[in-house]
């Protein structure tokens, strides 16, 4: 019981991370219909923002508090973030606007190598992994449960409330404010919602923002949980957003945090009992997959492709 | 010729034929200058900028390198290419070689058996290319040997471990030697994996062992050595997991394991996987040491995570207690490079002399060609020499005949040896 509930534990922590990252997968194609492949590197520069920020920019005496040097880091990670975002969708994806889908799609490749490279080539040590800070939020609480001992990690629970809490947050500002109804229009029929008075660039470059800051946030909650940042990370966890995205439906926010824990809870649990182990439990998150698309091709929450005039 | 060509043209007076013409003078002018130049570079490195008294007329001969200069195992790949230049600018200084002057490049194979392969061949289509130090990584030889093999470029590697490189699949049973071109200057995973078992089972007393890796040839390899001898010294494997080679997040594997209650985990992989993993097995509760091969013998595994008491096990002797060692570090030292020469430095030191010093022999002031290959190899076949890591010099597999290996214990934040030997049975 204690490995079953320890390894759902796990599966939460990552499936928090992979939705904060679905999260902007999926409001970029709701609203523009491209699949912004470098999203990941968006996740991996956060991460090495935050880590910049705590290095070459706190002051030595503010690092050991936590409660003062983590919000920096969210904070330096974020806006690195964001600043990324909307740079790449304002030169890369914008003039692309009007050009065949597969156009904006080869771009979004080119970006991420180019990000990872440049990453790679000019962050001090980041030919290979570079460590992050492990001083602080540092804390394991332990407890027992039946027949055995189950740990978490504050970074594991700071993880999955920042998650959950961040998809509330978005799913309401979606739903109730301004902006978010400007969103939703420009998604359902950006020509329509132009003639309204909704100004498409801004909302789009809003909805790039708001996944850009998800995405650097995540980057310092990897950071801090797994305590170091890598540029291969990027990638990596770039697809199994992706992946999320799709299952829960690629436009959906429910989707993406729902398709986000599935993933987590999948891997961890088919890993623990599963035939094959963790060699295969990467089998089971795409059998999933495979297993959706084909009696729900748009997704568990996606909407049919409507077709447009 | 070219200047009679453009007088006449010139004499014709037609002003736009003066236009090209004009044009022509200056390319020719600067097609002379660039000539003038390349002539003058040449002589001047044949003129010997180390030492003036060394003949280098006969131009350069290159010494690639095969190894990961970017990505996790950088820190690794570095050390290979900086010692392997430092014995080559010794050799230089030295003239070891006379007539030519000898110099590395450094090929980046990513840790990845396809850019290997590529690095593989940039290399073998290079006339001057004499022989080539790498590669890291088991799983990558395996891809280059076949290679420089086709070219007879003799290889030595400094980190190879994996037995099956120079004595087949069957090697505990039915050794046959593979390429005649492939040599290495360490011992082997199954010396290694077995030494790793006596200690951690006989002197560390640990009999309930959890096996992970990370499904590479190197990491696959040494686990399963480690296993078979662990059995036999009468500790038992309550559990094996594996891990993925860019997985980052290992609490899955760790609660997959966790419930045996292992007193020990054994990781067949290599640092930027192992360095994380021993800070979460912690976390999760598993205070327990991680023991490794020669993978995670690098000081990168502590920065990433590897805690006090974790293991290691690596080929050849501490670079401290020998003399050769101490020259080969402080000469390094004195080069004052950017990066530490790292588990393999001094392995690849000798593995780059090996290299020179058949070519000398070879050579013996002679001129190079490709038809001097076949003697070259047979010359690497029977040198030998007191190197850095002690005595070099190689079996009939290819295999080096020096088997000495050491048990290192994170202690203070550093790794620091612990035991010294050979794996006797």
């Amino acid at each position: 019981m204690a490995t079953l509930l320890q390894q759902l534990i796990n599966g939460l922590v990552l499936g928090g991370l992979i939705a904060l990252i679905a999260l902007g997968y999926t409001m970029v194609y709701g609203i523009i219909q491209l699949i912004n492949f470098a999203h990941g590197e968006v996740f991996m520069v956060g991460g090495f923002a935050s880590l910049a920020t705590y290095r070459y920019f706190l002051p030595p005496s503010w690092r050991s508090d936590w409660w003062l040097a983590l919000p920096l880091m969210a904070i330096g990670g974020a806006v690195v973030a964001v600043v990324l975002a909307v740079v790449m969708e304002r030169f890369a994806y914008r003039p692309l606007r009007n050009a065949p889908r597969l156009a904006p799609l080869i771009t979004a490749l080119g970006v991420s190598v180019i990000l990872k490279e440049v990453v790679r080539l000019g962050y001090p040590g980041a030919t290979a992994p570079v460590p992050f800070p492990r001083a602080f939020v540092d804390q394991q609480y332990r407890f027992e449960f039946f027949d055995g001992t189950v740990s978490i990690g504050s970074t594991a629970i700071l993880m999955i409330v920042v998650s959950i809490i961040g998809a509330i947050v978005l799913q309401t500002y979606i739903s109730r404010s301004r902006m978010g109804r400007a969103m939703r229009a420009t998604a359902q029929d950006p020509d329509t919602a132009r003639l309204m008075g909704v100004n498409p660039n801004r909302t789009i470059v809003l909805t790039f923002t708001i996944g850009g800051a998800l995405a650097g946030l995540a980057g310092v909650l990897y950071g801090i949980h797994i305590t170091n940042v890598d540029t291969e990370v990027g990638f990596l966890y770039g697809i199994f957003a992706f992946t999320a995205a799709v299952l829960g439906g690629v436009g959906s926010i429910k989707g993406a945090v729902i398709g986000g824990f599935a993933i987590g809870l999948i891997k961890t649990l088919s890993g623990q009992y599963f035939p094959g182990g963790t060699q295969y439990d990467l089998v089971w998150i795409f059998v999933l997959l495979i297993v959706v698309l084909v009696f729900r091709p748009q997704g568990l929450f996606g909407e049919p492709e409507r077709v447009r005039a | 010729m070219l200047t009679r060509i453009v007088r006449t043209k010139a004499e014709k007076g037609h002003h736009v034929r003066n236009q090209t013409v004009k044009a022509a003078v200056l390319v020719a002018g600067a097609l002379l200058l660039a000539a003038c130049g390349t002539n003058k570079t040449e002589s001047g490195s044949g003129g010997g900028n180390n030492n003036q008294s060394c003949d280098q007329s006969k131009g350069t001969l290159v010494i690639g390198v095969i190894a990961p200069q970017s990505g996790g195992l950088s820190a690794l790949g570095l050390g290979i290419k900086n010692s392997a230049s430092l014995a080559a600018d010794q050799a230089n200084e030295k003239c070891v070689v006379p007539g030519y002057k000898l110099q590395v490049q450094t090929e980046d194979d990513q840790a990845t058996a396809q850019v290997g392969a590529q690095a593989a061949t940039r290399l073998s289509s290079n006339a001057n290319v004499v022989g080539v130090v790498g590669t890291l990584n088991s799983s990558v030889a395996q891809s280059v040997q076949p290679i420089l093999k086709g070219k007879n470029i003799v290889q030595v590697s400094p980190a190879n471990t994996n037995p099956s490189l120079t004595r087949g699949a069957e090697y505990g049973t039915a050794p046959k030697r593979q390429f005649e071109t492939y040599f290495r200057v360490c011992a082997t995973d199954d010396l290694q994996g077995p030494f790793a078992a006596k200690y951690l089972v006989g002197k560390a007393g640990k009999k309930s062992i959890a096996i992970i890796t990370d499904g590479k040839t190197y990491g696959e390899g040494l686990a399963a050595e480690f296993k078979k001898q662990a059995e036999k010294d009468g500790a038992k494997i309550v559990a094996t997991a594996k891990v993925g080679e860019k997985d980052t997040d290992f609490s899955g594997v760790i609660g997959t394991i966790s419930g045996s209650k292992p007193d020990a985990v054994y990781y067949g992989g290599e640092y930027p996987q192992a360095g994380p993993l021993s800070k979460q097995l912690k976390d999760a509760g598993l205070d327990i040491p991680v023991m490794g091969g020669d993978g995670i013998y690098d000081g990168k595994y502590i920065e990433l995570g590897g805690k006090e008491g974790d293991l290691a096990t690596s080929v050849g002797a501490p670079t401290d207690t020998l003399e050769t060692a101490k020259a080969f570090v402080s000469a390094y030292k004195a080069k004052a490079y950017k990066d530490d020469f790292s588990a393999y430095g001094a392995f690849s030191y000798d593995a780059t002399n090996a290299i020179i010093g058949a070519l000398a022999k070879t050579l013996s002031g002679g001129d190079w060609s490709d038809a001097k290959r076949a003697d070259l190899i047979k010359n690497v076949q029977s040198y030998s020499a007191e190197g850095a890591t002690g005595e070099v010099k190689f079996d009939e597999y290819g295999d080096s005949t020096n088997k000495l290996l050491t048990v290192y214990k994170v202690s203070g934040g550093k790794w620091v040896a612990d035991e010294t030997g050979t794996f006797g049975g």
